[in-house]
């Protein structure tokens, strides 16, 4: 089984994503496409396994908002990993909507962003390529502190020096 | 002279570092350090190390790799500047270039030794973070901030506060495009606030209080755009949340197709300005009077890091009229203190720009020696600051007028006293197709045409303040469409022409320059600016600038005849 780092941990991935064309939703815990999410998902009453979300770097949340805080999964898709958006999706789903679930940054992300990711929210990052997660892992720990506020810091640094 | 009193203050001259900020600085060298390893090891691809290596600064260039030093909004410590002198003789050829944003550059650094020369930076507090890549960059300021006759209130307090706010931002690392923001204190604009992406002006409303009137989307290259206002006062403690509202529209809602139409400018007139201004307003409802909001303890701290130096109460007039006497004998002293010397608000004191401009030399190129030439005279009469400016000159500030002489004879022997500073010699000039693998053209060559053809002291004198800036190609780091008189290299079917633009102004005024006709070659750009300037001097009234007397007379004048002559 394919794995990820969770929680600074490597665990196996028991999520399948269903791409946007996707004729059927497979069983399984599933993570959907908006349009399946906004679509189907009423139809999925009878689904074995469990229903998480994935977005795409261009997929706003705030149409979704209402409806996503208990949801297990959400996966946010970095196309590129320089497309951006994603870093602020993140945040926006922990500090403005109360999601408190696993989110998890998917697509071409590159270790050496994880540090950041981290900061923005995001508590899982499953790879495209295999890489070696366990060297992946130290990327979270690339600095010890922050200036500014975020998911992981709630309070600047300019009110916490001594 | 009537007696004066020494004031017992302890100066410090700027941010000094705490163990937070070094330790972030330090652990960043650690970071660059491994993922150099790793990229040399084949682990990471170039695709992957390039927005990696440039947001520390690193580019790889036509000839060598190039590492651009942040020099945070221009201001530096003569201990930073014999750093720079050493590192420039270890690590590369003897020099240095300063660059429109107030930073340094080393032109032929080695990857391999980029996390060598980042450690001894940071042992000096500085650092090569965001400094390139599409990311918030070196905020930049005014040269005179802090001495400047027409000054609101300082803006380096405020730098530095967008300085940390900034550093590593978790969120805005991967933007569309890179990100520039200014920050004007005065009445003048001495730092092109108008043309960054952010431009942040300290004004006072109606109630005397000081706050922000915050511009956005102002840019050169290829497309230029003058800022616009979107919010008329910002109270000073909502700063950051409000930058941070303004970038995360941008990073979720700016152009990621083209980078042509990536910058923050292109987003703000798709939606025009009203509509982004209350996007930026929407998402800030939601930040405002969060935890990032500045407390005055805070603003408070960082500016007790800016305070004044120990000046000296002196008698203005007296020391004033022994200048004059001096300059009286001597002309050569009369004409630096003319251009290269400012007037700052503390009488008794003035600010010297030393001019990276002599004939001869790329515009804001200095040899090792001259930077410790420039650092010793910083400590001996400039309280040990040092302060880059956008046009790649430097300045000392704080210089006691009774000092000017001895400190001009210094200059002079350092080959830093070229009495050019607002002329036309002392032209912005980006590095051009010597250098840059983006240029279309040289640019270089073509500042030192214009040099040697306008060699005549007397007449460049006479002819005023003139900003003549070149950029190699579209991208514009030479700020062309700013220049009273703008030059800009194109290639035409593998040859490297020049197209040459009037009336554009960097100013509170500001202006984008218009094209005067085809481009031409590179002797014939020399010899219509030679043209350009006659049709100025014939047309003139009294005193007026070049500029003022373009504006009344247009552009068809001086297109016939450049056209007229010119083949």
């Amino acid at each position: 089984m394919p794995q990820l780092l969770k929680d600074g941990s490597i665990v196996d991935n028991s999520w399948q994503l269903v791409s946007a064309d996707s004729e059927t939703v497979p069983e399984g815990n599933v993570l959907l496409s908006v349009r399946h999410w906004q679509g189907s998902r009423q139809t999925l009453s009878n689904h074995v396994g469990e229903i998480g979300l994935w977005l795409d770097s261009h997929e706003e949340i705030e149409p979704l908002a209402d409806e996503i805080v208990d949801i297990p999964v959400i996966a946010i898709n970095f196309p590129k990993f320089v497309d951006g958006r994603g870093f602020s999706a993140a945040r926006l789903l922990r500090e403005r909507y109360g999601y408190r679930g696993e989110l998890r940054a998917i697509g071409q992300i590159i270790r050496d962003q994880l540090f950041l990711m981290q900061r923005c929210g995001f508590n899982a990052f499953q790879f495209s390529s295999e890489i070696d997660l366990a060297e992946a892992s130290k990327s979270l720990c690339d600095f010890t502190d922050a200036y500014q506020v975020a998911v992981d810091q709630p309070e600047p640094l300019f009110k916490r020096r001594r | 002279m009537s007696p004066f009193i020494q004031q017992r203050l302890k100066h410090i001259i700027m941010y000094q570092y705490d163990q937070y900020d070094q330790n972030l600085v330090d652990e960043r060298v650690e970071q660059y350090r491994d993922q150099t390893e790793r990229y040399l090891a084949g682990d990471i691809s170039d695709e992957e190390f390039l927005p990696l290596r440039l947001q520390n600064g690193l580019y790889i260039q036509r000839l060598a790799p190039m590492l651009r030093i942040a020099v945070p909004y221009g201001l530096m410590s003569s201990r930073q500047v014999r750093m720079i002198a050493q590192i420039s003789r270890t690590f590369d050829k003897g020099y240095v270039h300063f660059t429109t944003r107030q930073n340094i550059q080393l032109n032929w650094p080695v990857v391999e030794e980029v996390p060598d020369i980042l450690a001894e930076l940071a042992k000096v507090e500085m650092h090569a973070i965001q400094t390139s890549g599409n990311c918030i960059r070196n905020t930049t300021t005014d040269e005179l901030a802090g001495v400047a006759l027409d000054e609101i209130e300082d803006p380096r307090p405020w730098c530095e506060i967008i300085r940390q706010w900034s550093t590593l931002h978790p969120e805005f690392a991967f933007l569309p495009r890179k990100f520039k923001i200014a920050v004007c204190g005065s009445e003048e604009d001495r730092a092109a606030f108008l043309l960054h992406d952010i431009g942040i002006q300290l004004i006072k409303n109606a109630q005397g209080e000081a706050g922000f009137r915050i511009y956005v989307g102002g840019g050169l290259g290829r497309t230029p755009v003058i800022a616009s206002s979107i919010r008329e006062f910002l109270p000073k403690e909502h700063l950051l949340t409000y930058l941070d509202a303004i970038l995360r529209v941008y990073n979720r809602y700016g152009n990621r197709d083209n980078k042509y139409k990536a910058r923050i400018k292109i987003l703000v007139r798709a939606w025009t300005p009203a509509v982004f201004a209350e996007r930026v307003d929407a998402e800030w409802q939601h930040l405002k009077d969060g935890p990032a909001t500045l407390t005055g303890q805070e603003i408070e701290r960082v500016k007790r890091f800016f305070s004044l130096p120990d000046y000296q109460l002196v008698d203005a007039e007296t020391v004033e009229a022994d200048v004059q006497v001096l300059a009286a004998d001597n002309k050569g002293f009369s004409r630096w203190l003319d251009r290269n010397v400012s007037a700052q608000k503390q009488p008794g004191y003035a600010a010297v720009t030393l001019s990276l401009k002599p004939a001869g030399v790329a515009p804001g190129d200095v040899t090792d020696v001259q930077l410790e030439v420039i650092a010793d005279l910083a400590d001996r009469f400039s309280f040990g600051e040092i302060r880059t400016t956008h046009n790649q000159n430097i300045v000392l500030a704080d210089v006691a007028k009774t000092e000017l002489f001895s400190l001009w004879q210094q200059v002079k022997t350092a080959g830093l006293a070229t009495p050019n500073i607002g002329t036309i010699n002392d032209m912005i000039c980006c590095p051009g197709g010597d250098y840059c693998s983006l240029a279309n053209a040289k640019s270089i060559p073509v500042a030192e045409a214009i040099q040697r053809k306008f060699d005549d002291l007397d007449y460049v004198y006479d002819l005023g303040d003139i900003t003549l800036n070149i950029s190699g190609c579209m991208n514009a780091c030479g700020h062309h469409h700013v220049g009273h008189i703008g030059i800009l290299g194109v290639d035409k079917k593998g040859e490297e022409w020049y197209q040459i633009q009037l009336g554009g102004s960097a100013g509170k005024d500001a202006a984008l320059g218009n094209v005067l006709g085809r481009s031409l070659s590179r002797d014939a750009v020399v010899d219509s600016i030679e043209i350009i300037l006659d049709v100025y001097v014939e047309n003139r009234l009294l005193e007026e600038s070049f500029l003022s007397t373009y504006q009344r007379i247009g552009q068809a004048k001086f297109k016939e005849r450049v056209y007229a002559t010119v083949t």
